[in-house]
């Protein structure tokens, strides 16, 4: 049961993606082209909802589940690795039209071949486990 | 019901999509897909050698739990709630990716030319995926986050390492579809 709402949550946000067409490679495109509002609209207005929410969050002093403050994690402080390791996600994003949430997305649609892409993240990410002590960051 | 068929507009999954980054605040969690890709990498083992990925699997559990939800509510979305409808793209983009040798550009939801059998089976295709999957797991990583962790989330809660992100997200994304693009198509 614990562990139910988290499922209900994925389908929620697979359902919405969906139908936003925010897991299209074609409107990944459009968007670095600059030739369609759509998916900053997405993107922006998810964003100013967040603000407001979290905004709120703050003032109204909301608490969590468990009862503690809701905050976000800080993210730690850098430059580096936070320019170029968006550019390097930027690079496939824009190649293969998915970030990791679509990807898993896609595979319910019936994408099969987006596994590919997710096996080869996977490796990724196990590459820069290997050599994250001797990147830049 | 024609309403749910159809595709949403923005500004209905914009907001959405936040009251889910929220949800998961609620829960004591933080929105992040990309997590589970080093989630992945531990359960095939890579904790034992390399310290990055000797994570306690018990804590990443609900992320995968989120993870099996999308993959069911994509199929849900798909299969139940969608009318084929092509992708309201704009004709300039319709006509340029003609051009590069995408037909058919928004009739389906990933282009044929890269995601078919036939591209699979050949390296240009089959390497496009590879490398554009590899480029997103080790640029995630390295940059602590993807678009939920930092373009939803940061940007949200107003963090400036978010932004830094989302601008690299993009540099990398212009690069492709400006300047290599029209190398590789």
């Amino acid at each position: 049961m614990k562990y139910l709402k988290y499922l209900l949550v994925g389908i929620i946000f697979g359902i919405v993606l969906v139908k936003s067409e925010a897991i299209s490679w074609y409107r990944i495109y459009e968007m670095f082209k600059f030739e369609s509002f759509h998916m900053y609209g997405i993107i922006g207005s998810a964003v100013i909802t967040g603000i407001i929410l979290l905004l709120l969050t703050k003032k109204l002093k909301f608490k969590n589940i468990n009862g503690d403050v809701m905050l976000v994690p800080k993210k730690e402080r850098g430059l580096i690795k936070y320019i170029v390791g968006g550019s390097i996600f930027g690079l496939g994003w824009a190649l293969s039209g998915a970030c990791p949430g679509p990807m898993y997305i896609l595979v319910g649609t019936g994408a099969f071949s987006i596994l590919i892409v997710i096996l080869a993240a996977t490796f990724g990410t196990f590459v820069y486990g290997i050599l994250k002590d001797k990147l830049p960051h | 019901m024609d309403n749910i068929l159809q595709p949403w507009p923005w500004y209905i999954s914009g907001p959405l999509i936040a009251f889910i980054m929220f949800i998961l605040i609620y829960f004591g969690k933080t929105f992040g897909m990309s997590s589970n890709l080093r989630t992945f990498c531990a359960i095939g083992g890579a904790g034992k050698k390399i310290e990055f990925f000797n994570i306690n699997l018990r804590d990443q559990r609900w992320n995968l739990l989120v993870v099996l939800g999308a993959i069911i509510g994509g199929y849900i979305a798909h299969f139940y709630l969608s009318v084929p409808t092509n992708i309201d793209l704009n004709p300039d983009t319709v006509k340029e990716l003609s051009e590069l040798g995408f037909e058919n550009a928004g009739k389906s939801l990933l282009p044929s030319e890269l995601y078919n059998l036939e591209a699979l089976l050949s390296l240009k295709g089959l390497s496009i995926l590879i490398i554009g999957g590899f480029l997103v797991g080790f640029g995630t990583r390295y940059a602590g986050g993807c678009t939920s962790g930092h373009a939803i989330t940061g940007l949200s809660s107003l963090q400036l390492p978010s932004l830094i992100a989302v601008i690299g997200f993009f540099i990398g994304g212009l690069i492709m579809i400006h300047l290599i693009f029209p190398l590789i198509f």
